[in-house]
């Protein structure tokens, strides 16, 4: 046997096949064009974000003497203002996402279940602010909203109230201005996904039995979950660093994080400190992302994915 | 003490003779619970367009009855008003004497496969097929019981913690049949259910379905634009066109006498021959034709040939053969069988299919060689010149 297949490669058959190392460079070449072609989008990456963000961290090593030290974060655990910094940055960002959900669900319900034509106009007004500037939008929050502006001069002319309320300058203000801001972003997913139902998985609740309420619950809502999850996940996080609207509307009583990194770098030339804080904010919402993938992917953007 | 080992014994025995009580219980309730459905002077526009008009259809109690036509027809449009997803603009439903054309959707009681299954995504194999029993409020034992035999009856036992998406198309298939006949709905809706299958598999469902009715008798109710398919599976077929039923009947009927042009050109294959009514006879050119059925009304008709009707005369036609004089265009050889396209002297192509017996096969014919068609006169058929 041995001696007959020996033959047969003597008989002139390479002991690799045939063409296998012309086929084994043509695959290396390949492999070689395909980095080639990637090359510039990585060099992108390396340029505008390992090197930055290793930067920061170097940054954030070395104390106001520019000795090498822990103390810019050991200031966290010591100053109690970073803390409260931190705990009214979650809070704001806790309690826009809740305003968006309860304002954005419905809308992108609305939106799904209108004929095609109607919804593309009205899905025109939900992405119209996102071509207007921030900051134009806070300040027209700001005239809306403050002591002596539109809301309250209604109310009071109307005699619903007999004092202004606090509507700017505080943590209301800071919510109902990024709110606005924020909506589109947890109502285009959800659309998205919302349109993506199949119209006979509905109709086939009802057809078995299940009142329109039923079907909504046990169908709609749940095959909805996936894009009201990443349209919450993106809110929150954007909220977290979020700058403008805060340091406006906020009238200088709601410090939140990327406030406090302004303030640390701009009025006291604490690079070190400002990085620390830029630092532990990247952490935290990189820790967060990973807990809703944890908490969310198995169950809910699972479905999604399966599909 | 002594032990009683009949019974025992007698336990394996009962499940191998598969005479299960429970199994045959539901099969008997469902079938009793099938009812009749009456559909009079359906009426359906969207805007000015006119989709169903003046629709009436009776469907008997347990019966397999098809909607064909060609996409446009109005059979998906019937059959989702069937089901309350669309509003009609008039007309009445009853379903076992019982008026439910306002009635809404989920209180209708009636199941439906879909098209593209309609599957929930979301839920397993397990819990779709429960979800008609959730709404119901039947107790967690019973509806465990219950999918179990649904699992059973479409062969998909075992498989009810499977996701959606981990099965095939002919397995999705099944969850959707057994989904829409858990709770023993009074009627079944089907709307293509196996236009997404592959033809092989379409076939083998097409069988197992047409047994499953069988079993459990349930009125049904089915959608299909295939012909075989309506022809393969059902008691009787109503065959649409442009919102209109032309002919309803069973396939043996339909296929035999079809009423209008429209009919027979959509159920099998057919050539059309001009023929003319005059004086009490029909004439194809100079010749009477012979044919068992009375003359129709004096005018312009057509005469419906089927291609294995026709057969090739050699010699002379005996006494009841309508012969047609024709040109040999094509012979083309398929194994068991064989088709000949041939020429009438007027120009019309039609079509002849034999099988390959040796006898026909010594004598095929030749392109471009004059034959003798036949037609028996029992197999004349006519209808209208539209």
């Amino acid at each position: 046997m041995s001696l007959a297949s020996a033959s047969l490669d003597r008989a002139g058959r390479p002991d690799r096949g045939l063409n296998a190392d012309a086929l084994n460079a043509d695959a290396r070449r390949e492999a070689h064009g395909l980095f080639a072609l990637l090359s510039p989008g990585l060099f992108l990456v390396f340029a505008v974000i390992i090197v930055p963000v290793g930067w920061l961290f170097w940054l954030s090593l070395f104390d106001e003497a520019g000795q090498l030290s822990a103390a810019n974060y050991a200031r966290f655990f010591e100053q109690a203002s970073y803390i409260k910094t931190f705990v009214t940055t979650f809070k704001v960002a806790f309690f826009v996402t809740g305003a968006c959900v309860l304002f954005g669900y419905p809308l992108a319900y609305m939106l799904s279940q209108l004929p095609r034509r109607a919804a593309s106009i009205c899905l025109i007004f939900v992405i119209l602010p996102f071509w207007t500037s921030v900051l134009v939008r806070t300040y027209a929050w700001l005239v809306i909203l403050q002591r002596k502006g539109l809301v309250n001069t209604w109310l009071m002319d109307l005699g619903v109230i007999g004092q202004p309320l606090p509507l700017a300058n505080n943590f209301a203000g800071v919510v109902i201005g990024m709110t606005h801001i924020m909506l589109p972003f947890l109502v285009l997913p959800l659309y998205a996904s919302m349109k993506a139902i199949d119209v006979d998985c509905l109709r086939a609740g009802m057809n078995l039995g299940a009142s329109p309420a039923a079907t909504f619950r046990q169908i709609f809502f749940p095959l909805s979950l996936p894009g009201l999850a990443s349209g919450l996940v993106i809110v929150f996080v954007l909220c977290l660093g979020f700058f403008v609207t805060p340091a406006l509307m906020g009238g200088g009583k709601v410090i939140m994080w990327a406030m406090r990194m302004e303030q640390t770098t701009s009025l006291y030339s604490n690079w070190g400190a400002g990085a620390a804080l830029g630092v532990v904010l990247l952490a935290v919402t990189l820790a967060l992302l990973g807990l809703f993938h944890w908490l969310l992917g198995t169950r809910v953007t699972g479905v999604w994915s399966r599909r | 003490m002594t032990i009683d080992w009949s019974g025992v014994l007698a336990a394996p025995l009962r499940i191998v003779s598969r005479n299960d009580p429970e199994l045959k219980e539901m099969l008997l309730s469902l079938a009793q619970s099938a009812l009749p459905i009456g559909i009079t002077g359906i009426e359906k526009r969207f805007g000015a367009v006119s989709i169903l008009s003046d629709l009436s259809l009776d469907v008997a109690a347990g019966e397999f009855l098809t909607l064909l036509g060609p996409s446009g027809s109005g059979k998906t449009t019937l059959l989702m008003i069937l089901a309350g997803f669309v509003r009609a603009n008039a007309g009445s439903i009853k379903v076992g004497g019982e008026e439910i054309i306002t009635m809404p959707p989920h209180k209708r009681n009636i199941g439906m496969v879909f098209q593209n299954y309609a599957l929930f995504p979301h839920m397993n194999v397990f819990h779709n097929i429960a979800f008609p029993l959730k709404q119901r409020r039947v107790s967690a034992a019973e509806t465990a019981e219950r999918v179990e035999r649904a699992l059973d009856l479409v062969q998909l036992k075992g498989l009810g913690e499977r996701r959606v998406d981990q099965l095939s198309g002919g397995q999705r298939q099944r969850v959707a049949l057994a989904r829409a006949i858990v709770f023993e709905p009074r009627i079944v809706l089907m709307d293509e259910p196996l236009s997404a299958l592959d033809k092989s598999l379409r076939e083998h469902m097409q069988i197992e379905l047409r047994n499953l009715h069988r079993r459990l008798g349930m009125t049904t109710v089915y959608v299909t634009h295939d012909q075989r398919e309506a022809i393969t599976m059902s008691d009787r077929i109503a065959v649409m066109d442009a919102g209109r039923i032309e002919q309803i009947d069973q396939p043996e009927v339909l296929y035999a006498r079809p009423r209008t042009k429209f009919v027979a050109g959509f159920i099998g294959e057919s050539s059309f021959v001009p023929v003319e009514s005059r004086n009490g006879s029909v004439w194809y050119e100079d010749r009477k034709l012979r044919m068992n059925d009375a003359a129709p009304s004096t005018g312009r008709h057509l005469m419906v040939v089927r291609p294995e009707k026709l057969r090739l005369i050699a010699g002379e036609p005996p006494g009841d053969v309508n012969v047609l004089p024709a040109t040999v265009g094509d012979v083309i050889y398929q194994g068991d069988s064989f088709v000949c396209y041939a020429t009438l002297r007027d120009g019309r192509q039609v079509t002849l299919r034999d099988y390959c017996r040796s006898d026909v096969l010594s004598r095929l014919p030749a392109p471009g060689e004059p034959v003798t068609l036949g037609i028996d006169a029992q197999d004349v058929v006519l209808v209208a010149d539209q």
